[in-house]
């Protein structure tokens, strides 16, 4: 077919362009920050893309501290010493407790990484993330926002996304008693506390984890995963026993709220 | 060659300053002499200013061997009056120096008082009216005249007329009295530390815009930073004042956590600074000056550029933290450091990132076990409702946030008795925690704060949440 018209020429030459650019949908990535449960990355294409946004929902109010430490270790898993950066509101450390260094060093992350950001108000934290997710060099950035966030729109998180493909950052949103919105994230999360493995004399275990994937760019959402942080390997690790101890009603609570979010 | 001064010991065998070296050495064969140097003296006197600072910012020099200190709204950190003289007396004693000193309603009376009080008097009313008129330090034939006139003393001259005073004895006899009397004002002249590199621009006609004082700070920020690198020296912390036409000035401060001599950053931070500022900066009747001051210089080390880029992905982390800093206040970008404590909630110091020291190591978790510490930590701890099976065993059931949990697992109790070699009362009470988790698996860390023995109805608080 012949080009008739130039204005058509005009617009093919920038799309061309903008494919080239790499497009805001485009799938190219730096790398992954990895959980190191093998089965787990390869489902999601290697782990949680570099340049891109993940968010974390804590399927309920008393999980924010599994979400919490699930995007912080995810973080910090990371070789290196390059500082993860942690927004969070003043209020915040009332409400879901202060960072507590000496739990992270416990956890096998090194605290000497984190560099804490206290905004006033929300407003400000936006503001903070805009500038934070411009600084390369972070392992990433956490950005912790309790509730409703209303001024995270889809213009402010395409904004933030954006940023973080041309810093090539990883900005990691902690959206705590929040309900999932749509957003431009790369990846969603549910994440719930999980009943740790017995140890001796019915003492609570490590860590555990329960994480649903709400939705995936790059492929099929629903998935649903029991890991378990294993803090001397550095990485995360199945559950060693089956999914079948989950208390019932549990399950049921999360199973309606990736429903509504899907 | 003359005596400048004498001491005590030469005061009591009879030399006088002012008497010529031949007859002192005729009168007192073993005087030690030591050459006289001004220079040597006033600098001595501006170190003694110096350590005079710690009682009050208004220290003033009074040449060649006085100092002013201006103490109002400052003595009661020193327990009142006396404490502060205590304290004054006892460190200037220390150094080897014989101090005469006096507390007076304005620096003139103060420092008449130190200077020519010869006999006590009830009050500071009183003891200046009996001050002898030398103290008004006129030239030698007024006080001579005003001696002759049968006015011995200040109150002699107090009672009089000022205006008789004035057209006998001068206008500077008036004056002073004045002064001394208090009904004249006796500015101090107050001696300030200057800072180490200033540039500053005077204008003939005011500048009625804050973009173009930006633009003039932006130029003596580069003309300050070619004074730095010619001291091989960083700034670290930069303060911009804009004196306005009518009097009025406003200061612009702000600080990098590493020292700096790039004027692209400096000028950014400042216009961050700008941007959240309360109320912003208003020319009113335009600026006449602006000064750029750098109170504090540190040497500037200079950074190869490695290959990788890890110094360039550094500094563009050491910028942020600037950058935030300067917005949000140093107290809200921080980093976390060990402190060498086991009480939990003092066990981790949160510093600001723009001077955190160096990190130091963490104490890591044993292998093979779980984490001991939680991941979130309540400070203060929140208090719960328990329920137990025994009064001094485990949590069974508690209720946190309106909410009931049952335990399912627990470990514990890890007994952290206070720290009593600290505190006076024995450190108060020892506590009792227990790492839990409930049916949802959520991991909780709860404490009894006391011991059964300690207290006979020990409270439960909430300290942390484990991942």
């Amino acid at each position: 077919m012949r080009e008739s018209s130039p204005t058509l020429a005009g617009l093919r030459k920038r799309i061309a362009r903008l494919t080239a650019n790499g497009g805001f949908e485009s799938r190219r990535t730096d790398g992954w920050l990895a959980s190191g449960h093998a089965r787990f990355d390869a489902a999601i294409g290697g782990g949680l893309a570099i340049g891109h946004t993940h968010e974390f929902f804590a399927a309920d109010a008393l999980d924010a501290t599994s979400a919490a430490a699930f995007a912080a270790l995810i973080a910090l898993r990371s070789p290196g010493k390059a500082p993860l950066l942690w927004l969070r509101t003043t209020d915040a450390g009332k409400r879901t407790g202060h960072i507590y260094a000496p739990g992270i060093a416990e956890l096998g992350g090194d605290p000497d990484r984190l560099l804490l950001v206290e905004a006033a108000d929300p407003k400000m934290l936006l503001a903070c993330a805009n500038d934070a997710i411009r600084c390369a060099g972070s392992a990433a950035v956490i950005v912790e926002s309790w509730g409703k966030f209303p001024l995270l729109d889809l213009t402010a998180g395409r904004r933030l996304a954006l940023g973080a493909r041309d810093a090539g950052t990883t900005l990691l949103m902690l959206r705590l008693n929040a309900t999932p919105t749509p957003s431009v994230a790369e990846t969603r999360w549910s994440v719930a506390a999980a009943p740790s493995r017995e140890l001796e004399a019915n003492a609570p275990g490590a860590p555990a984890f329960d994480l649903e994937l709400l939705r995936w760019r790059g492929g099929p959402a629903g998935t649903r995963w029991r890991l378990d942080w294993n803090h001397d390997e550095h990485a995360f690790e199945d559950a060693a026993l089956s999914g079948a101890l989950l208390p019932l009603p549990a399950r049921r609570a999360m199973a309606s709220q990736g429903a509504a979010a899907a | 060659m003359r005596l400048a001064s004498v001491d005590a010991a030469a005061l009591a065998v009879g030399l006088r300053p002012g008497m010529s070296l031949a007859d002192a050495r005729a009168q007192f064969g073993e005087l030690v002499v030591i050459p006289h140097d001004p220079v040597l003296d006033h600098g001595w006197l501006d170190r003694l200013a110096q350590g005079c600072a710690r009682y009050t910012p208004l220290v003033a020099l009074d040449a060649p061997d006085g100092l002013i200190l201006d103490i109002a709204g400052a003595v009661h950190l020193f327990g009142g009056e006396a404490g502060l003289v205590a304290d004054v007396e006892h460190r200037i004693v220390r150094l080897g120096m014989t101090l005469r000193h006096a507390l007076g309603p304005t620096a003139d009376a103060a420092r008449a008082l130190a200077r020519y009080q010869t006999r006590p008097a009830p009050d500071e009313g009183q003891a200046i009216r009996r001050l002898p008129v030398a103290a008004l330090e006129l030239e030698t034939e007024a006080t001579t005249a005003l001696v002759r006139a049968g006015l011995k003393t200040i109150g002699d001259l107090a009672g009089r007329p000022m205006a008789n005073i004035a057209a006998r004895f001068g206008a500077d006899a008036a004056m002073a009295l004045r002064r001394l009397l208090g009904d004249a004002p006796s500015p101090l002249d107050p001696r300030v530390t200057p800072p180490p590199v200033v540039a500053e621009r005077r204008f003939a006609e005011p500048l009625g815009s804050t973009a173009h004082a930006t633009r003039i700070l932006a130029e003596l920020a580069a003309e300050a930073i070619g004074d730095l690198s010619k001291r091989g020296k960083g700034g670290r912390h930069f303060r911009a004042t804009f004196f306005r036409s009518d009097g009025l000035a406003r200061s612009i401060a702000i600080e990098t956590g590493h020292p700096t001599r790039d004027v692209g950053l400096v000028m950014r931070l400042f216009a961050e600074r700008m941007d959240s500022l309360a109320d912003p900066l208003d020319p009113g009747f335009g600026f006449d000056m602006i000064r750029l001051a750098v109170p504090r210089l540190e040497a500037l080390s200079t950074t190869q550029l490695k290959l990788e880029g890890g110094a360039v992905r550094e500094a563009e982390t050491d910028e942020l933290v600037d950058r935030l800093t300067v917005r949000l206040g140093r107290r809200r970008v921080r980093r976390l450091r060990p402190a060498d404590t086991h009480i939990p909630e003092q066990a981790q110091l949160e510093l600001p990132a723009i001077e955190a020291p160096e990190p130091s190591p963490w104490q890591a978790a044993e292998p093979g076990e779980p984490p001991t510490r939680p991941f979130h930590l309540f400070d203060p701890p929140q208090p719960i409702e328990v329920i137990a099976e025994v009064p001094d065993g485990p949590p069974h059931q508690f209720r946190w946030r309106r909410q009931a949990h049952a335990v399912r697992r627990y470990e514990g109790p890890e007994r952290i008795a206070a720290e009593w070699w600290r505190r006076r009362d024995n450190g108060g009470l020892t506590r009792d925690y227990y790492r839990v988790e409930d049916a949802q698996g959520r991991r909780f860390w709860l404490f009894r704060h006391g011991l059964y023995e300690e207290k006979d109805d020990p409270r439960w608080y909430i300290h942390g949440v484990f991942a």
